[in-house]
């Protein structure tokens, strides 16, 4: 036994947090643009994998496997988390955005239930675990001491490619920077004439995409999905973007790597502790530095 | 001092009681509807406890089945100790309502600890927060295998029936509303509509803060005891975050900060669970097709969206039905 913080261990955890990451980005998207938490996020990501499971049997039986199809998957997952979550912004946030703002938070749980149930009551999907196919034939690399699948890449490189994307569309477009406008100044936005609801959508639209893509690199990852597979993994997400500083794009992405490592080591170690270590660190920031690593402190309006 | 006497609440309560015991004698209702409004008394706890913290002091929590697990397994390990020692279920009646009243001071305590940090945190953070707090006690109840660990807790007496369950029952409600109409509740109340204006009108926040998660805990604990009581299992799933999330549906459809909305609420939404189950095995047996149990959920995700969505305030709004004011004192 060597020590629990091996190379073996630091690639887990970065695996796990690059799916950690890409959901971690759409929930604060959203909070940083409509002040949601938004619970139902963790169920876009479970929709993302399951998109992925029957869109990949589809194609298996018609094209057959291989890359392009893995590709294709990987799109179509995309696809359905972002129409899931664009269409749950529309039916059931759109109408309470200036309502008092728990009644958004209890909606989302209201959402949030029924994915998981309507997934899990659906005759075609079922309660039941289902085990993920394998997407691409896993090869292993045995760098040093640590082996490295070839899912370890693909997860790493597909959550770095998305996530540079999307810096580079917050950065150097205009909707990007018709985002960054939105999460700081609604009112201000809409008198420069910003169509605040079009940006929210578009918020949305893109983390549903992430969630999507992170569903399905979780199923292939860790290979068996059920409808319930979002709730864990969305709790952890977001406490990883409220650890990074909710509303902050690069803080979800720190939050999420230092996640991802902090419960491959505690899981090594001990597994209570690896179950409760999400939420030891949720509070352990919360009590000292509620705004997050990378958050800024906002001032009381009176 | 206000005038604290209720005779019409009381009368309407005694005669609810001696209306549902007669039906009950006679046989009318059977043992399955009598659970149904056990579990509804029950939730008039939860319920009335949750609005406590969320609509009246205006703080947030989303680990409020935390504080229950607590009451559950604390009354529920003593009460089966004590019947290890003295099988004799009448004699140890008094042992129990000590048992529930143990588990309820021990969630107090436990409010005090995710209390404080309510001095620090609002809104969204205050909820996260709390429920981090009631996924670390599943967790830990999830682990202590003196407790049975993920079995949960097996083989508690079956001590609760409708009589206590009443009784503890009527007193909540009695006392928090007293509570709330009390000097004590209109400074929550200010509380909740403006901090800073609280503050400056010389209401201690830091005070009923906590004592608003100490007072609603207590209760919620006395709840999970006669819930664990009721149904002779204590499991940490029952106390999960889903469990905390419903509750809170509760409370919204409601209406926050109204308890007569709050008793509504919990027992149409106890008898609605049930009724759905039934709808959907007579569906079964009609059409042949197997109807699980997960369609009961999917009405009720969709029912919450569709009171958030048409009846945000909830049903009762912040308004409480007249018999349940305090009669203003004639001058």
């Amino acid at each position: 036994m060597g020590s629990i913080f091996n190379l073996q261990q630091i690639v887990n955890g970065l695996q796990l947090g690059s799916i950690y990451a890409l959901i971690a980005l759409g929930y604060t998207m959203v909070y940083g643009i409509v002040r949601l938490i938004n619970f139902a996020h963790g169920d876009f990501y479970m929709v993302g994998a399951y998109a992925a499971y029957g869109v990949f049997y589809l194609f298996n039986a018609f094209i057959g496997g291989g890359a392009p199809t893995a590709f294709i998957v990987l799109i179509l997952a995309m696809a359905a988390g972002g129409a899931i979550a664009t269409l749950a912004n529309q039916i059931a946030y759109k109408p309470l955005r200036y309502k008092p703002k728990m009644s958004s938070l209890v909606t989302a749980l209201g959402v949030s239930m029924f994915l998981e149930y309507f997934f899990s009551a659906f005759p075609l999907i079922g309660a039941n675990p289902r085990g993920f196919p394998d997407l691409l034939p896993k090869v292993i690399y045995q760098v040093g001491p640590a082996a490295i699948s070839n899912y370890f890449i693909i997860d790493v490189v597909v959550a770095a490619v998305l996530m540079a994307g999307l810096t580079l569309l917050i950065q150097r477009t205009r909707l990007g920077r018709a985002m960054r406008a939105v999460s700081q100044d609604k009112d201000a936005s809409k008198l420069m004439g910003i169509n605040v609801e079009n940006i929210i959508t578009w918020t949305f639209l893109i983390g549903g995409i992430f969630a999507g893509a992170a569903g399905l690199l979780a199923g292939m990852t860790y290979p068996r999905i059920d409808p319930y597979m979002g709730i864990l993994p969305g709790l952890k997400a977001f406490i990883a973007a409220v650890l990074g500083g909710i509303g902050n794009v690069p803080g979800a992405m720190l939050g999420a790597y230092i996640m991802g490592l902090a419960e491959t080591f505690a899981n090594a170690w001990n597994s209570l502790l690896g179950a409760g270590i999400a939420f030891i660190i949720l509070i352990i920031v919360l009590l000292v530095r509620p705004t997050g690593i990378l958050g800024e402190k906002l001032a009381d309006k009176i | 001092m206000g005038n604290l006497k209720l005779p019409r609440f009381t009368i309407a309560a005694v005669l609810f009681y001696v209306v549902i015991q007669a039906l009950s004698l006679t046989g009318a209702l059977n043992g399955y509807f009598m659970i149904i409004i056990n579990m509804s008394l029950i939730y008039v706890i939860l319920t009335v406890s949750l609005n406590l913290i969320n609509g009246i002091t205006g703080q947030f929590s989303l680990g409020h089945m935390g504080f229950a697990a607590v009451g559950a397994y604390v009354s529920g390990t003593i009460t089966t100790l004590i019947l290890k020692l003295s099988p004799d279920i009448a004699a140890n009646y008094p042992i129990f309502i000590l048992a529930i009243i143990a588990g309820g001071l021990c969630a107090a305590v436990v409010g005090l600890v995710i209390g404080f940090p309510s001095l620090r945190l609002k809104g969204d953070y205050l909820a996260i927060m709390t429920l981090g707090f009631g996924e670390i006690i599943r967790i830990i109840l999830n682990n202590i295998d003196y407790v049975g660990g993920p079995r949960g807790l097996l083989g508690i007496p079956k001590f609760s029936n409708f009589t206590i369950i009443y009784v503890f029952t009527f007193l909540t409600v009695v006392l928090l509303r007293n509570l709330i109409q009390s000097s004590h509740g209109r400074a929550m109340l200010a509380l909740r509509e403006n901090e800073v204006a609280a503050e400056l009108v010389g209401v201690d926040t830091t005070r009923y803060k906590v004592l608003g998660f100490i007072i609603g805990a207590f209760f919620s604990g006395i709840a999970g005891g006669l819930l664990a009581h009721l149904l002779q299992i204590a499991h940490p799933t029952q106390y999960g975050f889903y469990a905390s999330a419903l509750l809170l549906v509760y409370v919204y459809a409601g209406g926050m900060g109204s308890i007569t909305g709050s008793i509504i609420a919990a027992f149409i939404l106890t008898f609605l669970t049930q009724f759905l189950q039934l709808g959907l095995d007579s569906l079964t047996n009609l059409t042949g097709v197997t109807f699980g149990s997960e369609w009961k959920m999917v009405i009720y995700a969709v029912l919450i969206i569709l009171i958030m969505l048409y009846r945000t305030e909830g049903l009762m709004g912040m308004k409480e039905a007249k018999i349940l004011k305090i009669e203003e004192e004639k001058k």
